[in-house]
């Protein structure tokens, strides 16, 4: 073993001296958790997000909603990485503004998926960190969910779990939503009620599971009267 | 103006003003969503290595979807295309690097295609995996290009989307400039083009252009290594080897459209069975010479009762 001075922090000084170039990679993604469900009905559609937004174990805020109403029919749900979030929306809604002066009327809420998924994909080899819901009722003032990956794939849906407890949550609403394995389905449709019980349910399972999901959620309810909003507390831990 | 002198901007220098011109809605829209203009403007990464965006190359004829080492080189196998030579297990299993941040596209397919006496037969499931997550259990994966074209995706589903729509617009482009409609061959080389173009990009498509022109029934193999074969047969996905030994088992020339269409609807049948990557519900359609007709769309569920019947039943002793 060669002469080396040993330092307090456990290296030598002839390591540091041969250790040679150090590489550093630029790391621009973080997850800032949250959780979006959306549920869709006939003549209303539902969309949820938590209000908690972390980093690792700290919690940044336990106040920050992740809707967007982007115009009277349509409301995106956002979560992933914050940064993201933020341009992404803003990109949105610069181009929804476009739309509106050009065309002299709203986004239809498909309209609105397909142009979500191209502004996606215009980042293909440097995504979005973001995980995309979004509801709306179309022009028979049905209710329609589309959800995307983070590279702009869209599917249309009646119902969707996205962001840090989606997977946990998307089960639950196939089994108490679509009655997947079933033998006896509900012979009658959803019901708006019904729908934001079920809604409220699932984001009270998703915090007792989930340390990104928590501290409250904000409802919107998208009708062809427009939109109204409620709020639900969660598990504050 | 006194602004740029007092902060010490020289003249030539970028001066505040001309910086606050660049920062209007339109550039912005231009710079961040380029590809609305023009579909081939996609933005680059602000860096050569991230770790996070290596971690998303992924190989989709490999069923656990794992990172893709050798992006490069032609294989073939005897009796089509197959996977790709598998790289070593620990890729699958390393923890993704980048502070726990992954990114998982919709992934996993069996999708096939063939030709016979009557046109030609496009079969494909429909689910779409993020790792070991079922995302959807309905994704369409075959893309109807236009009356007589069909485009089916295996891989990115948003690849295979986005590119295969922006096919569909240079295709009615080519009606509108040619009078008349384009061939299947030369529809499949644009989205070829497009592949190599993209080459060592990481996008991850397997896809088949399958029509009818004036050459008569046309099938043509595409990937995202720019590759691009035409054939009688073939099937592409993490399920494709089970859907090749099924078609090449029964698959004659001389089929009855039923038969055929049954052929196909059982390749991918067996192959959901034995592909975890793969299921959902079959879809079938059939391409004539008046164009593409959709056959069927059923759930798996429905023909595990039909084709289990049909199944020797196993004997002991």
């Amino acid at each position: 073993m060669s002469m080396s001075l040993m330092r307090p922090g456990g290296f030598s000084y002839s390591e540091l001296a041969n250790a040679g170039p150090v590489e550093h990679q630029f790391s621009p993604y973080t997850d800032n958790g949250g959780s979006i469900v959306a549920v869709a009905g006939k003549g209303f559609a539902l969309i949820a997000s938590d209000t908690r937004l972390s980093t690792g174990y700290s919690i940044y805020t336990r106040d920050q909603p992740k809707l967007y109403p982007l115009n009277s029919n349509t409301v995106l749900g956002c979560s992933g990485c914050w940064c993201d979030v933020l341009s992404e929306t803003r990109l949105i809604e610069a181009r929804m503004k476009l739309y509106k002066h050009e065309h002299q009327k709203e986004m239809s809420p498909a309209a609105v998926a397909q142009m979500l998924a191209t502004i996606l994909y215009s980042r293909r080899f440097f995504p979005y960190y973001v995980s995309n819901v979004l509801a709306g009722i179309d022009a028979e003032g049905q209710g329609v969910v589309y959800s995307y990956d983070p590279v702009g794939h869209c599917d249309q849906n009646l119902f969707h779990a996205g962001g840090s407890s989606g997977a946990l949550l998307q089960p639950l609403l196939d089994n108490q939503i679509a009655h997947l394995n079933m033998q006896i389905k509900p012979t009658e449709p959803l019901s708006l009620e019904k729908a934001k019980g079920i809604i409220k349910d699932v984001f009270i399972s998703a915090a007792e599971r989930d340390i990104y999901t928590g501290d409250g959620i904000l409802l919107k309810i998208i009708t062809k009267d427009g939109i109204t909003e409620e709020s639900m507390k969660l598990r504050h831990d | 103006m006194a602004l740029d002198s007092l902060c010490g901007f020289a003249t030539g220098q970028p001066s505040f003003k001309a910086f606050s011109s660049m920062c209007t809605l339109q550039n912005d829209l231009d710079v961040f969503s380029g590809n609305f203009k023009n579909n081939l403007q996609l933005m680059n990464p602000p860096a050569a290595h991230i770790p996070e965006l290596e971690a998303m190359k992924v190989d989709y004829k490999d069923p656990l979807h794992r990172e893709r080492k050798t992006p490069y080189g032609f294989y073939k196998s005897p009796l089509g295309y197959g996977p790709m030579e598998v790289p070593d297990v620990g890729a699958a299993t390393a923890p993704s690097p980048g502070g726990g941040v992954k990114i998982q596209m919709a992934h996993g397919t069996t999708t096939l295609g063939f030709k016979f006496k009557g046109g030609v037969i496009i079969a494909v499931d429909s689910r779409a995996t993020g790792g070991m997550f079922i995302g959807s259990q309905n994704v369409k994966k075959i893309i109807e290009i236009n009356d007589s074209l069909l485009g089916t995706m295996a891989g990115g589903a948003a690849d295979c989307i986005y590119w295969e729509r922006f096919l569909s617009k240079q295709c009615r482009l080519y009606e509108l400039r040619n009078r008349e409609k384009i061939s299947v061959a030369a529809a499949s080389k644009l989205l070829a083009n497009i592949c190599f173009h993209y080459k060592g990009y990481g996008l991850s498509m397997g896809t088949m252009i399958a029509g009818w022109d004036k050459r008569g029934p046309g099938l043509y193999y595409v990937d995202d290594d720019g590759r691009r074969a035409p054939g009688n047969l073939f099937s592409v996905g993490s399920g494709s080897t089970y859907a090749l030994g099924v078609l090449d088992g029964s698959y004659k020339w001389d089929m009855t459209d039923e038969e055929a269409q049954e052929l196909g609807r059982r390749a991918i049948f067996h192959a959901t069975h034995r592909d975890a990557a793969s299921g959902g519900v079959v879809r079938v359609y059939h391409v004539k010479a008046g164009g593409w007709e959709k056959i069927s769309e059923v759930d798996n569920d429905k023909y595990w009762e039909k084709y289990s019947d049909q199944k020797m039943p196993i004997v002991i002793n």
